[in-house]
């Protein structure tokens, strides 16, 4: 890229399954005001633009964009709404600073998901208005059928979707942010009530609400304020086709794709041994291993195995989701890259507490939008 | 530059009336049920006890109504409710002939911004004005609140039933 | 230190109408072709989408951008979707301007769509959902209230009349009378047409108010290696601005758009620009409703604080004056598919500059203009400064 960007200041409000004593804008101001002490800026003075990631009906707002400059210090300033995944926010926030333009850009995530009342309703309302909502099915169905053909084509053992969970939650055990952390066995999982088989229960991530803020900075500016700049060596995002008719289903060809123009920008040839360890989207257990598959972490089918073995365990030769994940950490609506971003900069800090990985320097970041959609963000990030 | 412009299928009443176009209906089943937090709901509750509240900031002192746990210009967190009184000026004012989904009504809503006294300058809410012939509105009149029955109240914003012109008590 | 240089090369539209046969997909479809055809290229040459549209409750779609996502070209791409409200118009071309400057892409086709018809029984009930959902919502206030509130702020600040204003209803619907993709163009409308229309919000009437419409608008926008090659007439991303104002509007003076005016210095300063009113040669304030034509240019410091209706009533927005504002027609004159009206006017820019306007062309042959689009609560404004 042709300027360097780093990621500053982090900050968050705690993942919780509901968080009744707060409102949104409590929640974001307390993310922001943790992610500015940590950037050590004044954000009345020391930020030229501000990005939010949000979108209106898990908000229950329409224009939600209106909302949210106050808590964020952000009023009278370049601000916009991203109505997209925290990574596609990054994006923006990073393509603004490679303008030249901006030094210093402030990013927003968050997620109410416990306000919403009629959750599956409001994602039917995401699908084609003419072909598939007359259907009248919650939308998981399209998880179900997705998972059914991706183990079709590569003949992953139903064991390794169970085991992802089993890894994500046992690891959220020892994650102090999130509060989905289980001591499972894989039969547990297998075993819960069927949600869309091959689908259970226990494979589905269940919602959290929390917000995240990070500081971004150019070069010259992130040199100033901290010693421990974490670096946006790359970033891509994509989307393929939104039709389920024509969609490709067993495999992720969004993170095909945002991965290949990651790399492309961070200048990396060979993923698996340039990246130490992701934080891949797992709203569904299966979706870890289509998106390792996907961004080329290891070769089609062999997510499942690798697993397995333990290749992707906290203390795995690549450990994937330390934090535990959407499963273990709660689906964060639109604030879910943000969440997994967040991980790969405490990692890369070295703040990790009891999860911390050994001598890692570089990791990846990979979110996916959610049913019924094809579009996904990567970005990856050094120390 | 006619050649950049596509020639979009205008349809007209009389293509739905008479069957030749197709639609697909659907009634958006979204509810949300918001947490209010600990500005708005300290707003609400004084408004169930026929109170008005504003929130001051430790930096630039202004009071400020609907209250909120930060101050915008400031960045600080606000640190003390503050009694306001039902009474204010309004700052702007419509007669409004339709109601949100474009009925007409014949007697018009009059909605308004109402400094709220005992804010700081400037300090308003959107309310409804009510008791007053649509022609004598003006802007800078004086109103007050008039408030439910107390055990009407719910702790919403409807607890004012709408605001009145304020008998004799001029221009602030 | 200002990125790559960004030009717009192509532009196209679909006809603006009230209510549209094609699905939000098509009209997306066909003004992102008409684009691209309008600078030969294809879908092929494209490196990035981005994507502009409001309130989904108009198209009645969740996360409407991953709906709308191939029918704006970006199946297999990278597809963003900015969003300020009204000010999506013109903060869309803004996000394709960081999308080339930044250097992470050569070309980028950038598409604004709207289909508020799809809305029952009247898409303004799904700006009931724009207000506080605490403290307003209750209300069951109409979208018409604040515009209202803040017309009569404005008009009471400067003792302006309803007469003073309704002339830029006038001028727009008559400039759109020209324009081939307009709904409301009128080449007779008066005066006393306007002030004689049905009161929806004392102080705004039918004829003050631009109508609801289904519509898209697409521009392609490329580095400069790019634009030299595919075309003898670039025009120039010359300055962007945007800036966001509190949402906490009842606690704000409504009479002066502030957040307009931070946002043009923003655009001004990256243009170079120093005397706006020498500099710029034709504007496109945004105007879904005729004060705010006037209250934008006071914002946009092209007139003096109360002062552009008297310029209004004097002809020197008319297309044949000094600074010719809204020759398109503007949202009054062709329409307001609200995030597509915002891009329509940076396409009008990009006509009049290159001097193909055709029977809206402005004389003198304008070489800077600006396009301003708002929107949010009465709260952001979004600059774009195009330069031949």
């Amino acid at each position: 890229m042709i300027r360097q960007v780093a990621i500053v200041g982090v900050g968050w409000s705690p993942f919780r399954s509901i968080t009744p004593s707060i409102s949104y804008k409590e929640m974001m101001y307390e993310a922001a005001v943790q992610a500015y002490r940590d950037a050590g800026i004044d954000p009345r003075r020391d930020v030229d633009s501000f990005v939010t990631v949000a979108e209106d009906f898990c908000e229950g707002t329409s224009i939600f964009d209106e909302y949210v400059p106050d808590q964020l210090g952000a009023l009278h300033r370049p601000m916009h709404t991203i109505t997209g995944d925290g990574i596609h926010g990054l994006a923006a926030s990073v393509m603004q600073i490679l303008t030249g333009r901006f030094d210093v850009v402030v990013l927003e995530g968050h997620s109410k998901a416990s306000n919403i009342l009629t959750m599956p309703y409001i994602t039917a309302f995401a699908m084609d208005p003419v072909f598939n909502r007359p259907l009248a099915a919650n939308p998981v169905f399209i998880a179900g059928m997705e998972m059914q053909r991706y183990l079709a084509e590569t003949g992953t053992p139903l064991d390794a979707c169970g085991q992802v969970v089993v890894k994500n939650r046992g690891n959220a055990l020892i994650n102090p942010l999130v509060e989905f952390g289980a001591e499972l066995t894989v039969d547990d999982v297998l075993l819960s009530e069927p949600v869309a088989e091959p689908l259970t229960r226990l494979q589905c991530a269940d919602h959290a609400d929390g917000a995240v803020v990070m500081v971004l900075a150019a070069e010259e500016v992130a040199k100033t304020l901290t010693d421990t700049p974490i670096w946006v060596r790359g970033i891509g995002w994509a989307n393929d086709t939104f039709w389920m008719e024509s969609r490709t289903w067993g495999q992720a060809g969004y993170a095909y794709l945002a991965g290949q123009m990651a790399y492309r920008t961070a200048g990396i040839k060979s993923p698996r041994s340039e990246i130490d360890f992701a934080e891949i989207d797992d709203v569904y257990a299966y979706k870890e291993l289509q998106h390792l598959e996907a961004l080329g972490l290891c070769r089609p089918g062999e997510a499942g195995m690798w697993t397995l073995e333990g290749g992707t365990d906290l203390d795995g030769e690549f450990p994937v989701n330390p934090s535990g994940g959407s499963l273990g950490g709660g689906h964060m609506l639109d604030c879910t890259g943000l969440a997994r971003t967040l991980e790969v900069v405490l990692q890369l800090r070295g703040k990790a507490g009891q999860r911390q990985l050994e001598d890692v320097e570089t990791g990846l970041a990979f979110c996916w939008r959610g049913v019924p959609t094809t579009g996904g963000a990567a970005v990856i990030l050094s120390n | 530059m006619k050649e950049h412009v596509y020639d979009t299928v205008y349809l007209r009443g009389k293509d739905f009336e008479e069957g030749n176009v197709l639609f697909e209906t659907w009634d958006p089943n979204a509810r949300y049920a918001w947490d209010t937090g600990v500005g708005m709901s300290r707003f609400l509750q004084e408004l169930k006890a026929g109170r008005l509240v504003g929130a001051q900031c430790s930096g630039c002192c202004r009071v400020m109504v609907p209250p909120r746990m930060f101050c915008e210009h400031c960045f600080l967190p606000t640190d003390a409710f503050v009694p306001l009184q039902d009474t204010g000026t309004i700052v702007t004012f419509s007669l409004c002939y339709v109601t949100w989904d474009m009925i007409r009504i014949k007697e018009p809503q009059i909605p308004i911004v109402v400094a709220i006294d005992g804010a700081s300058p400037g300090m308003g809410i959107m309310h409804l004005l009510g008791e007053i012939e649509p022609d004598a509105v003006k802007i800078g009149m004086r109103v007050q609140a008039v408030w439910k029955p107390a055990e009407e109240r719910t702790a919403s914003i409807t607890d004012i039933a709408y605001f009145k012109p304020l008998e004799q008590g001029g221009s602030q | 230190m200002s990125g790559n240089r960004v030009a717009v090369v192509g532009a196209g539209m679909t006809k603006f109408v009230r209510r549209a046969q094609e699905t939000a997909k098509e009209l997306a479809w066909e003004a992102a072709s008409k684009a691209l055809e309008s600078c030969e290229m294809t879908l092929d040459d494209i490196d990035a989408v981005v994507i502009g549209t409001a309130p989904e409750a108009f198209d009645g779609v969740h996360m409407n951008s991953e709906y709308l996502s191939d029918g704006c070209g970006g199946w297999g791409k990278p597809v963003i979707r900015g969003y300020v409200g009204g000010g999506t118009g013109v903060f869309s071309p803004i996000q394709g301007w960081y999308h080339v400057a930044s250097g992470l892409f050569d070309t980028v086709l950038v598409v604004a769509e709207e289909k508020m018809s799809s809305c029952q029984p009247h898409p303004q009930g799904a700006f009931l959902t724009i207000f506080d959902n605490f403290i307003e919502r209750p209300l069951e206030p109409n979208l018409l209230w604040i515009f209202a509130l803040e017309m009569n702020a404005y008009m009471n600040r400067y003792g302006l009349s309803k007469r003073d204003i309704a002339t830029v209803s006038v001028k727009n619907k008559r400039n759109a009378a020209d324009h081939p993709a307009a709904l409301l163009g009128d080449p007779n409308i008066t005066v006393e047409d306007v002030l004689n229309s049905e009161v929806l919000a004392w102080p705004v009437q039918r004829l003050d108010v631009s109508p609801v419409t289904d519509g898209a608008v697409a521009l392609v926008m490329c580095a400069e290696h790019v634009a030299r090659r595919v075309t003898d007439k670039p025009i120039w991303v010359e300055g962007v601005g945007w800036s966001l104002d509190s949402a906490y509007w009842t606690n704000r003076d409504l009479s002066y758009p502030t957040y307009v005016e931070e946002a043009a210095r923003m655009a001004y300063d990256m243009a170079g620009i120093t005397e706006p009113r020498k500099q710029i040669h034709i504007a496109e304030p945004y105007d879904p409703f005729d004060y705010k034509e006037l209250h934008h240019l006071e914002g946009l410091l092209l007139f003096d604080k109360g002062e552009a209706p008297r310029a209004a009533a004097d002809g020197v927005t008319q297309r044949d004056g000094d600074l010719p504002v809204c020759p398109s027609g503007g949202l009054l004159g062709v329409g307001n598919p609200i995030a597509a009206a915002g891009t329509m006017k940076v396409a009008e820019i990009f006509w009049q500059l290159r001097g193909e306007a055709g029977a809206r062309q402005v004389p003198g042959k304008p070489k800077r203009g600006l396009a301003q689009a708002w929107g949010d609560l009465m709260q952001v404004g979004t600059v774009i400064i195009l330069g031949a």
